[in-house]
This record gives C-alpha cells, structure tokens and sequence, in this order.
C-alpha cells in the first residue's frame, strides 16, 4: 500500500520533468530534464527493490548511476561543441 | 520498526524527487531549474537508497546502497558544473530578474549575454569556441 503510493510519487516526478522534456525552449533544459528522470529511475529502482523484495536491483541503481553520469557529460560536451559537431569536421 | 524507518525514508526520497520535478517545471530559468533538480533529487534518491539498506538490513545490500549514494554525492555535482558552464557559454538566456553575473565581471563573455563579444559575426558562426580560446 505504501509502496504504491511512493511508486505513484516517483511516476509523477517523472511524469512532470518529461513536460520539460518536451516543452523545454533549449537543447540543456532537455539536458536537465533527462537528467533529473535518470535520477529519479534510480530511485525507482530502489523502491522496486524493496517492495520485490530482491536485493539484486540495488546493483542496477549503482550501474544506472554511473551510464547517467556519463550520458549527462556527453550532452554538456555535445552543448559546448554547438549544435551538430558531425556537420563541420 | 526498522520497517517504519525504511518506508519513511523511502517516502521521503519520493517527495523530494517530487519536489525536484515540480521546481524543474515550475522555475523560470535553466540555471535555476538545475539548482532545483541536482540538489533535491540528490538527497531523494540518497534517502531511497538508505531506505531500501534499512529494508534487507544486511551487510551487501548496505554496502551496495552506500556506493550507490557515494557514487551519486560525487558525479551529480560535476555533471551539474560541466553542464551549467556549457549552457552558459552557449547563451542560454538568464532571467530577467538576475541580480549579478560573476562570470559576466570578471570578463568572460557569453555568446548571446548582456554583453556582445568582441566579434560577433566569428563568435556567431562558431558558437562554443569563444569560451575555448580564452580558457
């Protein structure tokens, strides 16, 4: 019971910050929504965990941390670059 | 009671990633919404992560969400740093009720600031590679 309410929170977290991902007027608010959702992912996955019941699932929040890292990197590197670095080379 | 404890630190998190989301939506500038959605969700999914520690209650899961909130405290604010400056030297425009631009004083120059560059046609053309030159 608990559980689903939690879950239900996250969803609309994520619910919310994919409204940014859509709307937001710039490529780094697309950034940004991105990476609040693969952060909250990560903590979707934690209560998954506990309401499964598999210890288990805590591995993939660590994994998911780290690929988000470098995802959000590799955006702030393509932003820095300016818009599409494969048509200038 | 390690139940309770586990499940309100899991409703915990679960509302400070609210909060993250409805600032990341609700705030009025890029610059902001990242103040709002590094730190918050930082500390939620931390929460969630002692959460679900507390819940299995031995020793590998909590070393497991230990690295898990480790892992976080260190890389979201880099990439939270990494991203900012990017968006900022790309000229991603500030709100209007922005009081001071340190950056702006001490002579670093957005692309499209409250300030024009020296050449704008050059800077224009290449945007990204003006901050590059004078680092």
């Amino acid at each position: 019971m608990a559980k689903d309410i939690i879950t239900g929170m996250l969803l609309a977290a994520i619910l919310l910050a994919f409204f940014r991902l859509a709307r937001g007027p710039s490529l780094p608010d697309r950034a940004v929504a991105l990476d609040l959702i693969s952060t909250i992912v990560i903590g979707l996955i934690g209560v998954y965990a506990v309401s499964t019941d598999d210890p288990l699932f805590l591995d993939l929040a660590v994994v998911l941390a780290l690929i988000a890292f470098l995802a959000t990197v590799a955006f702030a590197r393509f932003i820095a670059k300016g818009g599409h670095p494969w048509d200038k080379s | 009671m390690g139940q309770i404890v586990s499940t309100a630190l899991l409703a915990v998190g679960a509302a400070f990633s609210l909060i993250a989301a409805i600032g990341v939506v609700r705030f009025p500038d890029l610059f902001l919404r990242m103040h709002c959605s590094t730190k918050s969700a930082t500390l939620g999914v931390s929460c969630i992560m002692l959460g679900a520690a507390l819940h299995f209650g031995d020793l590998v899961s909590f070393t497991k969400a230990l690295a898990a909130i480790l892992f976080i405290l260190v890389t979201a604010p880099v990439a939270a740093h990494v991203l900012a400056r990017a968006a900022y030297f790309a000229g991603v425009p500030l709100w209007k009720g922005t009081l001071s631009d340190a950056m702006h004083e001490q002579g670093e120059h957005r692309i499209a600031g409250l300030e024009q560059p020296a050449e704008p046609d050059a800077e224009a053309e290449t945007p990204g590679n003006g901050s590059r030159s004078r680092e």
